[in-house]
């Protein structure tokens, strides 16, 4: 319903008759008490709670940054008079000529890692408080959406310089999509505009980076605050601030978002700020998991680089995908028999069920040892990170917070991060016996950590949870 | 949580140290003369000199010696040779094809090459490289190299350096086989320089080429300290502003 037409006091102060104008034509002063000081957070928020506003202080520097190197840089891939493609000569110009240019790049190039540690530790934060439980599904999914897009963006972007790394990476992740069946070759194409990586496949890149990637991300960013703000903030007890309100209706552990968390967040960005400027300034290679020293020479499609990596950010995912070899299929067909006779035995289908699920393993299985095992790499790869958007589904602790959950949970939680960890570090590392047995036996955790949370999420003792939030004043 | 913060650290000093420089010969230490401006000059001199002719550094201009401390006349006449322009990228004497038909393949811009074989030792690399030059007459060029066997690039600095050929020895292994193993550098013809003035030579080169690599270096640490400093100032009001504010939060 549309608002009133408020009239105001001709004597009032020329400022409160500017509000009063606009207000009367945009909801300002209603927005500011929405989503700022009438917006009610939990007082108990602890360090995890940091990473949120972080992560939109990222986006905000990555387009800011985004925008003037944009200015000097040229989606170019022939080659300039000395020799050089033009995209990568370009570059180097913004790093050696353009006033501030070498700054503007290295807060981009940083802002580009720093996006993915601030939004796994924010994801992290999700996982551990239970944050994507009913009722944020819906922040959750789009906070799924954008780290697919996120990621789509990374990748897009990385061709961009036109080093050896760049040409090589892009080359063969877009080579993974050939594995497809029936339609990867032409899928292949598409995405690549040529039939080699070259210059529309750079061309392709370079929109879908700097603008239709970004809008989307927008528009999803958008989303998930405006679901976060509808529902409002969980917390790490996990429980709802809501049930719990004072007589004019503000929940008792709430507290304004502003002014309480706007300093409290600005304190975070002091912190972040420092961490993040002691890269830029200091490391903006990041030892050479930024910035990788051999995308400095120039593409050149005639010369492999004896070692292809990903950058850091996809590395576990690129184990996994290594992880998938012939032989590994077995193992994941015994995996879908496993399930398959689970069903049948335990899950009380009727005979037509049970007649479905034997004839799914029996497909499953054919499709799994018939089709090209890279294939299956490429989507065991894709599935380790579109399964996040199914956790609020497949959690079915009675209690959100790891704080009331069994104690040996932690230690699951834990382990999966370990497991997170040396993925990413074998991911980045040349494939050598060690690193692929151990991404298969990485990849089976991880997958099976979400896959068979339904039956673990609900083991154990768990504890009492309070009635209201644990708060010690500072 | 802090057993969590920890053992990410942890895990990334882990990965830092595991993907460190890994080479085939053990490779010598490049002395640190980035803030000398005498030795990069002399740098400087060298590489127009010596790797100019074939390497160009097209991403750079012969007026960013400036910054080293030289007016645009000293760089004119001291440091160009064929008729270019101050404001010109340094372009190779030779052209691309040339090279190819000459040496095989072109030879690789220098520009960032300090940087861009950090993964394999950066300016060690170099610096070793160009110190392990022999006389090896199964090698068309007549040259061939400790640290990079079978090189396309003969040696160039052998007018300084002289020609020298590796000693190698016998020795007895544990279960009675005879390896060869190297025992060091025998002079043929001496250079014009000393073996220890050489290794001063590419020691500046070698901190040239790292200047190169990235001009702005210096200029980006000293402001990065400037900004931590504001940084730290602005963090320090931030947590006292949110101190003051949350001490109302009972």
């Amino acid at each position: 319903m549309a608002a009133e037409y408020k009239e105001i006091s001709p004597n009032a102060p020329a400022g409160e008759q500017l509000l009063n104008w606009v207000d009367n034509r945009f909801p300002l002063s209603k927005l500011y008490k929405e989503h700022l000081s009438e917006y009610y957070a939990p007082k108990n928020l602890n360090f995890w709670y940091f990473f949120g506003s972080l992560a939109l202080l990222v986006l905000v520097i990555q387009i800011i940054s985004g925008i003037f190197l944009v200015m000097h840089y040229k989606p170019d891939a022939t080659l300039n008079a000395a020799g050089v493609p033009v995209a990568f000569a370009s570059v180097e110009y913004i790093m050696r000529e353009v006033e501030w240019g070498w700054l503007i790049r290295y807060i981009h190039s940083t802002g580009a890692s720093f996006f993915f540690i601030v939004v796994y530790m924010h994801m992290f934060r999700g996982l551990i408080y239970g944050s994507y439980r009913r009722p944020r599904e819906l922040i959750w999914l789009f906070g799924c959406g954008i780290l697919l897009v996120m990621m789509a963006i990374a990748f897009t972007g990385y061709l961009l310089p036109w080093g050896q790394m760049s040409f090589w990476g892009a080359a063969v992740i877009v080579n993974l999509f050939a594995a497809v069946p029936v339609i990867g070759p032409d899928l292949a194409l598409l995405i690549r505009g040529d039939f080699v990586v070259g210059d529309a496949t750079l061309n392709r890149f370079f929109s879908l980076h700097v603008i239709a990637l970004p809008l989307v991300l927008l528009g999803l960013v958008v989303a998930h605050i405006i679901a976060l703000h509808e529902v409002g903030s969980n917390n790490p007890d996990g429980i709802e601030i809501k049930k719990h309100k004072d007589a004019s209706g503000k929940p008792l552990d709430g507290i304004p978002f502003h002014p309480y968390y706007s300093v409290h967040d600005l304190m975070g960005v002091g912190v972040f700020l420092m961490i993040f400027s002691a890269v830029v300034f200091f490391a903006p290679s990041g030892g050479g998991f930024f910035l990788k020293y051999t995308n400095l020479i120039p593409a050149d499609p005639l010369v492999t680089p004896a070692h292809i990596a990903p950058v850091w950010y996809f590395a576990a995912y690129y184990s996994m995908l290594r992880a998938v070899t012939t032989e590994f299929m077995y193992v994941l067909t015994a995996a879908v028999w496993f399930a398959a006779f689970h069903g049948i035995f335990r899950a009380g289908f009727g005979t037509q069920g049970k007649v479905l699920v034997l004839g799914g393993a029996v497909v499953g299985t054919l499709m799994l040892l018939g089709l090209d095992a890279m294939f299956w790499g490429v989507v065991i790869m894709g599935a380790a990170v579109v399964i996040l958007c199914f956790l609020p589904w497949l959690d079915r602790s009675p209690v959100a917070s790891i704080r009331y959950r069994p104690t040996w949970n932690k230690y699951l939680y834990g382990a999966f991060v370990i497991n997170f960890f040396i993925l990413t570090y074998f991911g980045v590392l040349p494939p050598s016996v060690i690193s692929t047995r151990y991404s298969q036996f990485g990849t089976l955790f991880y997958l099976g950590f979400f896959l068979l949370m339904p039956w673990w999420s609900r083991w154990g003792d768990f504890k009492p949870v309070p009635s209201r939030v644990t708060f010690t004043p500072h | 949580m802090k057993k969590w913060i920890v053992a990410c650290l942890l895990a990334f000093g882990l990965i830092s140290g595991a993907v460190a420089a890994k080479s085939a010969v053990p490779l010598d230490r490049a002395p640190d003369l980035s803030n000398d401006l005498a030795a990069l000059q002399r740098g400087a001199h060298l590489f127009v000199n010596y790797c100019l002719s074939c390497h160009s550094a097209s991403f750079e201009r012969y007026k960013r010696f400036k910054e080293l401390g030289l007016t645009e006349r000293q760089i004119r006449d001291n440091l160009m040779f064929t008729g270019e322009r101050v404001g010109d990228l340094m372009q190779a004497a030779i052209s691309p094809a040339d090279a190819k038909v000459f040496w095989g393949k072109a030879a690789p811009d220098l520009t960032m090459i300090t940087r861009s074989r950090a993964g394999s030792g950066g300016t060690d690399y170099i610096y070793t490289l160009l110190r392990s030059y022999y006389r090896d007459d199964t090698i068309a060029h007549g040259w061939n190299n400790k640290a990079f066997p079978a090189i396309a690039m003969p040696n160039p600095l052998w007018y300084l350096q002289g020609e020298r050929r590796p000693v190698m020895q016998t020795v007895a292994g544990p279960d009675g086989s005879s390896t060869e193993v190297f025992a060091g550098w025998e002079q043929v013809t001496p250079g014009t320089q000393s073996p220890e003035e050489f290794d001063r030579s590419v020691a500046e080169l070698v901190a040239f080429l790292d200047w190169l690599a990235e001009p702005a270096k210096q200029q980006r640490q000293t402001l990065g300290i400037f900004v931590l400093l504001f940084l730290a100032v602005f963090t320090f009001m931030a947590w006292r502003l949110n101190k003051e504010y949350w001490k109302d939060i009972k």
